[in-house]
C-alpha cells in the first residue's frame, strides 16, 4: 500500500477565488458578529496587510475593496467531493479528509503512470490547472502519509521500514491531539513522534489513554487502519462561483474550463464520456441561462468541449452579468471503442469532431449528410440524415439496387437524375409553345412520366424532359399533366 | 524522359522536371489525368474551377474522383451548395452516401470558417465549396489548410466572379477553366504545379459514359 496525501491548505478561500484568474483581494471569514474573524485571505489581501485571525472590520478598514465570503462548508464538501471524483481518475482507491484533504491509494498506478514521481507531477499539476495549491506526501499508511504533509514535508516514504526513521521529527502538533493532551505531553519534554516513540507502551498507554498508542502503531503500520473509498456519484454536476461578475464569453470560459477539466477527471475515472452537456449561467437575479451541448460522440477531452463551448459562449446573448457557472452532465454513456488502422494511422477516431465544431458555430442543422428513400416523386427521393449514420443503411441499400439485376432499372433511372435539385421548382416562360430561359430551351432527351403520390394527396402528374439552354447548361424540366400545363425548372444536371 | 540540366552540373533544373509531388486522385478521364500534375487531381492542395454559369457538367468532373475518395474512410464535404444535392444521383454514380456531409453557413465569413476548418481537420478527403466572396488572403489560407489536412479542397467559383478570378492571381496549386461543348465540356489549365498551362481538352460527360468507370475498391486516401 502506499497512500498519497493531498492537502490543501486554501481550500476554503479557493472555492470562491478560482473562477477566475486575476481576483482582488478576497478574505474567508468565520464566526458570528463582533467575534467574526478572517480565516483565510488571498495574496492582493495579504499585501494590504489583511491576515489571518484577524477581526472583519479591521481587515476592512486594510483594504477597502476588499471582498468578504463566509465559509461555506457546505460547498467545501461539495467541492471536496467533485475533486475526490476528479481524483479518481489515478486510482480506484479515494478516500476524503474533510475539510481539505484527500487520500489516494496509489501502489498499483505508479506503474501505469510511470513511477510515483511522475504521478506525483501528474497529480500535482492536474490539482493546479483546476484551480488549488496543493502539498502532498505519500507513505504507506495513510496516517503517516497526512502526519508529513501536515508537518509540511514533501517527501515520499516507500519502505514501511522507514517510516518510524522519517515520522520521528515531527512535531506533536501534527498528530491533531486535544489541546490539554498535548499540553500535558509538552510538560513531560515530548516535543516530537520520535520522543512518544521512545516511551514505554504501557506507561504511555496508563497516562494518555489507549488511544495515542493505537493511532501510533495505526501511523507505523502494525494494525490496519481501514479508510472507507468515495464512491462517486452517477452523474455529474459542478458549480463554480465567480469572485466578480463576468458578462464576457472570455471570462466564462475561464470557469468552463475549470469544470470541463474537473469533468474530464470524472470521466476518465469511470471510462465513460459524455454526449450531451447542459452549461447553466446563473445571474444575479437568481434567472439562468442554459446552454446545451449535443455531441456526435461521445467525448471527455477537456480541450474539445472547451473549444465547443467557446463556439457556443460567444454566440449567447447574455442578460445579465453571470455570478455563478454549472456544468451537468445526466448521462454519462460509454465511449466506443476504436481500433486504429497498424499501417495507415487514418483520422476515423477524431471522426465526430469536426461534425461537432462545425455545429457548434453554425447551429446543428447547418451540418447534415444524406440518405435515399424509395420514392417515385423525385422531391421525395432523398432526405437529410445524420452524417454517416442513417446514410450508411440508405447507401448500401442503393448500392444493392443499383448492382443488384432485379433492380437494374432504378439504377438506370437514378443514373438519369440531375444533381441538383431546386427546393422549390421555377415557372418557366413559354414562347411559341417551347419553354424559355434565357434563350428557347432545346428538348435533348426523352419523356420521362412520373405519376405518383395518389395516397396522400401530394400527387403530381409531370412529364420530365431534359432541356439544353443556349450556354450549354442541361436542365431538367418538366410539364404539367393537368391544370395550366406550365412549365417548370427542377433540376441542374451540374 | 531523358531530359538534361539546362545548365549541366549547377542543379538548375526545369520546373517541368521537377519530382512529381504526391500521387493525385484519378480523376476517372484519361485525357485530363495526363495533363494533371502527380496523374490526377491534387491532394492536399485547393483546386479552383471557373465555370461561366452553373450546370454544364462541372460537378459530373469530380463525380468519378469523389466515388472513389468516399470509399476511403473519410469526409467529402460540400460546403454551401447553391441547390440540393440530388442524393439518388451520387448514390447511382457510387458515391457513398455515408461519407457525405453537407455544411450551409448562413454568413459569407462562417462559409470560408468552414471550408477552413474542414481542409485542416484531416477529416475529410474532399471539401467540395461554393464560396460566396474570395479575396487572395482567404484562398492562400485555404490553400495552406489543405496542405496541412492532406484534404482535396474544390471552390466553384461562377459567372462575373469566375470572369473576375481568371484575370487575378489565385494561390490555389490548380485552376481550370470549363466551357460547355457538344457531349461535355472543354476543359483549360490555367495554373497547375510544374507545367504551363495547357488545354483545352474536349471531355465526355454524357451520364452514361461518366460513371462507367470501373469501381476500384482498395484505394486509400
Amino acid at each position: 500500500m502506499l497512500w498519497l496525501c493531498l492537502h490543501l491548505p486554501d481550500f476554503a478561500l479557493e472555492i470562491f477565488a478560482r473562477g477566475m484568474s486575476v481576483t482582488g483581494p478576497l478574505a474567508v471569514v468565520h464566526g458570528q458578529g463582533r467575534r467574526q474573524r478572517v480565516v483565510l485571505c488571498n495574496a492582493a489581501a495579504r499585501r494590504c496587510g489583511v491576515r489571518p485571525g484577524m477581526g472583519t472590520g479591521a481587515a476592512l478598514a486594510l483594504a477597502g475593496s476588499l471582498r468578504i465570503c463566509g465559509r461555506d462548508v457546505e460547498s467545501e464538501r461539495a467541492a471536496l467531493d467533485r475533486l475526490a471524483g476528479w481524483a479518481g481518475r489515478f486510482t480506484p482507491v479515494v478516500s476524503r479528509m474533510p475539510p481539505q484533504a484527500l487520500l489516494l491509494e496509489i501502489a498499483g498506478s505508479c506503474r501505469l503512470f510511470g513511477g510515483v514521481d511522475r504521478l506525483q507531477d501528474m497529480v500535482r499539476r492536474g490539482v493546479a490547472e483546476l484551480g488549488y495549491q496543493v502539498s502532498m506526501a505519500a507513505a504507506p499508511t495513510p496516517l503517516a502519509a497526512s502526519w508529513l504533509v501536515h508537518a509540511g514535508q514533501d517527501v515520499c516514504v516507500i519502505q514501511q521500514s522507514a517510516l518510524a526513521a522519517a515520522l520521528s521529527p515531527l512535531p506533536l502538533a501534527c498528530l491533531g491531539l486535544a489541546a490539554e493532551r498535548q499540553e500535558v505531553l509538552h510538560g513531560m519534554g515530548i516535543r516530537t513522534v520520535g520522543d512518544c516513540l521512545r516511551l514505554p507502551r504501557d506507561g504511555l498507554a496508563r497516562r494518555m489513554g489507549p488511544q495515542l498508542v493505537y493511532v501510533l502503531d495505526q501511523a507505523l503500520g502494525r494494525i490496519p487502519d481501514p479508510r472507507p473509498a468515495f464512491v462517486a456519484p452517477a452523474a455529474f454536476t459542478g458549480s463554480l462561483p465567480l469572485p466578480a461578475p463576468a458578462c464576457t464569453a472570455e471570462g466564462l470560459l475561464f470557469p468552463v474550463r475549470r469544470l470541463l477539466l474537473e469533468l474530464e477527471g470524472f470521466l476518465r475515472a469511470r471510462d465513460q464520456g459524455a454526449r450531451s452537456l447542459v452549461l447553466s449561467l446563473r445571474h444575479a437575479s437568481g434567472t439562468a441561462t442554459r446552454l446545451g451541448l449535443g455531441l456526435v460522440v461521445p467525448s471527455r477531452d477537456a480541450a474539445h468541449l472547451a473549444m465547443l463551448m467557446r463556439e457556443r459562449l460567444e454566440r449567447v446573448a447574455l442578460p445579465a452579468p453571470v455570478e455563478e457557472v454549472s456544468l451537468h452532465v445526466a448521462r454519462p454513456c460509454p465511449l466506443a471503442p476504436h481500433s486504429q488502422d497498424f499501417f495507415a494511422p487514418t483520422h476515423v477516431a477524431e471522426d465526430g469532431v469536426l461534425i461537432e465544431r462545425l455545429r457548434a458555430r453554425l447551429g446543428r442543422a447547418a451540418v447534415h449528410g444524406l440518405g435515399l428513400v424509395a420514392e417515385h416523386r423525385p422531391e421525395r427521393a432523398w432526405a437529410c440524415a445524420e452524417p454517416g449514420e442513417q446514410g450508411t443503411a440508405a447507401g448500401t441499400e442503393s448500392g444493392r439496387q443499383a448492382r443488384g439485376s432485379a433492380h437494374a432499372s432504378w439504377g438506370a433511372v437514378a443514373r438519369k437524375r440531375p444533381l441538383w435539385l431546386l427546393r422549390d421548382p421555377v415557372r418557366l416562360e413559354v414562347h411559341g409553345g417551347h419553354p424559355y430561359l434565357d434563350g428557347t430551351l432545346v428538348i435533348a432527351g426523352n419523356r420521362e412520366r412520373i405519376e405518383s403520390g395518389w395516397w396522400d394527396g401530394q400527387d403530381i402528374a409531370r412529364d420530365y424532359f431534359v432541356v439544353r439552354t443556349r450556354q450549354g447548361a442541361r436542365l431538367w424540366v418538366y410539364r404539367e399533366l393537368d391544370g395550366g400545363r406550365c412549365w417548370f425548372l427542377h433540376g441542374i444536371f451540374g | 524522359m531523358s531530359r538534361q540540366d539546362p545548365v549541366p552540373g549547377t542543379g538548375v533544373w526545369r520546373a517541368g522536371d521537377a519530382p512529381a509531388s504526391a500521387p493525385g486522385v484519378p480523376s476517372g478521364f484519361a485525357r485530363l489525368d495526363v495533363l494533371l500534375p502527380g496523374g490526377g487531381w491534387p491532394c492536399g492542395a485547393l483546386t479552383e474551377i471557373l465555370v461561366p454559369c452553373p450546370g454544364i457538367g462541372e460537378l459530373r468532373l469530380l463525380l468519378p474522383a469523389l466515388a472513389r475518395l468516399s470509399r476511403s474512410r473519410r469526409w467529402i464535404a460540400f460546403i454551401a451548395p447553391p441547390h440540393v444535392l440530388y442524393a439518388p444521383a451520387l448514390a447511382a454514380a457510387q458515391v457513398d452516401l455515408s461519407r457525405v456531409m453537407l455544411v450551409h453557413p448562413r454568413a459569407a465569413a462562417d462559409g470560408l470558417w468552414a471550408v477552413e476548418q474542414s481542409l485542416r481537420a484531416g477529416t475529410c478527403a474532399a471539401v467540395v465549396a461554393w464560396p460566396a466572396v474570395t479575396d487572395t488572403r482567404a484562398l492562400r489560407r485555404l490553400q495552406l489548410a489543405a496542405e496541412a489536412g492532406g484534404s482535396w479542397g474544390v471552390l466553384f467559383r461562377h459567372g462575373q466572379a469566375a470572369a473576375a478570378a481568371a484575370a487575378a492571381g489565385s494561390p490555389a496549386a490548380l485552376r481550370l477553366r470549363l466551357v460547355p461543348a457538344a457531349g461535355g465540356v472543354d476543359v483549360s489549365i490555367l495554373k497547375r504545379r510544374g507545367g504551363w498551362p495547357v488545354g483545352p481538352v474536349s471531355l465526355d460527360l454524357e451520364p452514361d459514359h461518366a460513371v462507367a468507370m470501373p469501381a476500384s475498391a482498395g484505394f486509400r486516401a
